[in-house]
């Protein structure tokens, strides 16, 4: 190898580019579903009924008690026994982050829910609410400020966490551009760019992050 | 004639400590009950229980010829009816004063959007806030927000109101404004329960005194005789040390 050739990433862009997808998708649908379910895991947790909260606690604890390559793995091989017919790897990987993610984001959100003042949810109940309505329309909205940095920092995490499937053959932006730096043999550029892509937007992702942090200091 | 609120045998624990034992207390409609007595003597605790709040574990609550069930839904319709006023406002801090008075009346009452503001706009007349309807509660002082809480639950067109300690987070200038507003609720025959330790309100307003101390109702007086000469140690006690200042 005689000195560094990057002109060989221009080249590579559109099958880089379909890797990021994947990735950024990913993190999308996990996001959404992971903060879905996880705020459901979290009403659950803080429930008067023992053992629904017992049983959400149990999930949450398990999940975070494994590591997500196993999780990854797990569902890869799990969900097609429970359906009874093969669904290929990329909803098997979808459906273990999304549970994956739902364990985090519920403790985020478990957080931010009992950070409102009891005397809130004293206020909400005296009017008449509802529980769920006194969660969606007076706490939630509340919590929501103080958990969107938290969120935005769990969601970087996440998008890094993606580079994990390749251990289910799925082609995210590590992979692409692992696959591109051997059968070019330009491993280091290759793994020079996607650090700097990583960085980039990972870095866009905390100041995000950090300006929501912001933003709610100064609301109050 | 039936009572607007009947309290029987009321009693609460937490763990081991009871916070509450056996009180009873009946009011009628209109009438005006104060509550005053030591700190820690369990009097919000009390008037927390009156709308199940505070759940409770032995006694009874009957409002309006209803007991308070314990099924959620059905203890949030009887809830809806008795309005409360807290220590420390609890306007909703993510929602214009507007929206705060009108949550409830659209999501529990079920009332149109129109219809609850026309019922916010006038409340909001009366106390003379009317121009606030765009300000959210942290622009707002303590006594302004103490009478937008007062107009929220009012919006409700409660059979009651309960007070707990409604001025007690209040700056000394901004007490008698929420007082005024108190003063002519209770004129306008609005039947109220309120704990306070300004007995210038109670002389003014109450009908009777209930004074409690260590989770038990000690007395119950009309207000003239509880001043003048209350019957029990404890509550002669409690008025020298509250009057000499």
């Amino acid at each position: 190898m005689t000195g560094f050739d990057f002109s060989v990433i221009p080249n590579a862009v559109p099958f880089l580019l379909q890797g990021l997808g994947l990735s950024l998708g990913l993190t999308a649908v996990a996001m959404a579903g992971g903060m879905a379910l996880g705020l459901i895991i979290a009403i659950a947790r803080l429930s008067r009924f023992r053992y629904l909260a017992m049983a959400a606690a149990l999930y949450v604890n398990g999940f975070r008690a494994v590591p997500l390559i196993l999780v990854i793995f797990w569902f890869y091989f799990l969900v097609p026994l429970l359906l009874g017919r093969p669904v290929g790897a990329l909803y098997s990987v979808l459906i273990a982050f999304v549970m994956f993610e739902g364990a985090y984001y519920s403790e985020i959100i478990r957080a931010g829910l009992k950070s409102v003042r009891p005397g809130q949810w004293q206020a909400a109940k005296a009017s008449g609410m509802t529980y769920l309505q006194t969660i969606r329309l007076v706490v939630l909205p509340q919590a929501l400020r103080k958990m969107a940095p938290l969120m935005v920092t769990q969601g970087v995490v996440l998008f890094q966490d993606t580079s994990l499937v390749y251990v289910v053959s799925l082609h995210d932006f590590m992979t692409s551009a692992s696959i591109v730096a051997n059968t070019q043999n330009r491993i280091v550029e290759l793994y020079v760019f996607a650090a700097l892509v990583y960085f980039a937007l990972c870095t866009a992702g905390g100041a995000l992050a950090q300006r929501l942090n912001r933003d709610r200091h100064h609301a109050h | 004639m039936v009572a607007m609120i009947r309290i029987e045998g009321l009693s609460k624990s937490y763990g081991e400590v009871a916070v509450l034992r056996n009180c009873s207390l009946e009011v009628a409609r209109g009438e005006v009950v104060v509550i005053c007595g030591p700190s820690g003597s369990g009097k919000s605790t009390f008037v927390k229980c009156i709308n199940g709040i505070e759940p409770i574990q032995a006694g009874r609550v009957v409002i309006d010829g209803d007991d308070l069930p314990s099924k959620p839904a059905a203890a949030a319709r009887i809830r809806s009816r008795v309005g409360m006023v807290f220590q420390h406002f609890e306007l909703y801090p993510h929602l214009t004063v507007m929206e705060n008075v009108c949550l409830a009346q659209i999501h529990v009452l079920k009332r149109s959007r129109a219809e609850a503001e026309d019922k916010a706009r006038s409340l909001l007349e009366r106390v003379g806030l009317v121009d606030k309807e765009a300000a959210y509660p942290g622009q707002l002082s303590g006594g302004q927000q103490q009478r937008i809480a007062i107009v929220r639950a009012l919006a409700m067109d409660p059979l009651a109101m309960l007070f707990d300690e409604p001025t007690s987070a209040l700056d000394p200038e901004m007490i008698g404004e929420v007082l005024a507003v108190m003063l002519e609720l209770a004129r306008e025959g609005m039947t109220m329960v309120v704990v306070t330790h300004e007995m210038g309100f109670a002389k003014a307003a109450a009908d009777r005194v209930v004074f409690m101390d260590r989770g038990e109702i000690v007395e119950v007086a009309e207000t003239r005789r509880f001043f003048a000469e209350p019957s029990s140690e404890r509550a002669r006690l409690f008025l020298s040390r509250i009057l000499a200042h």
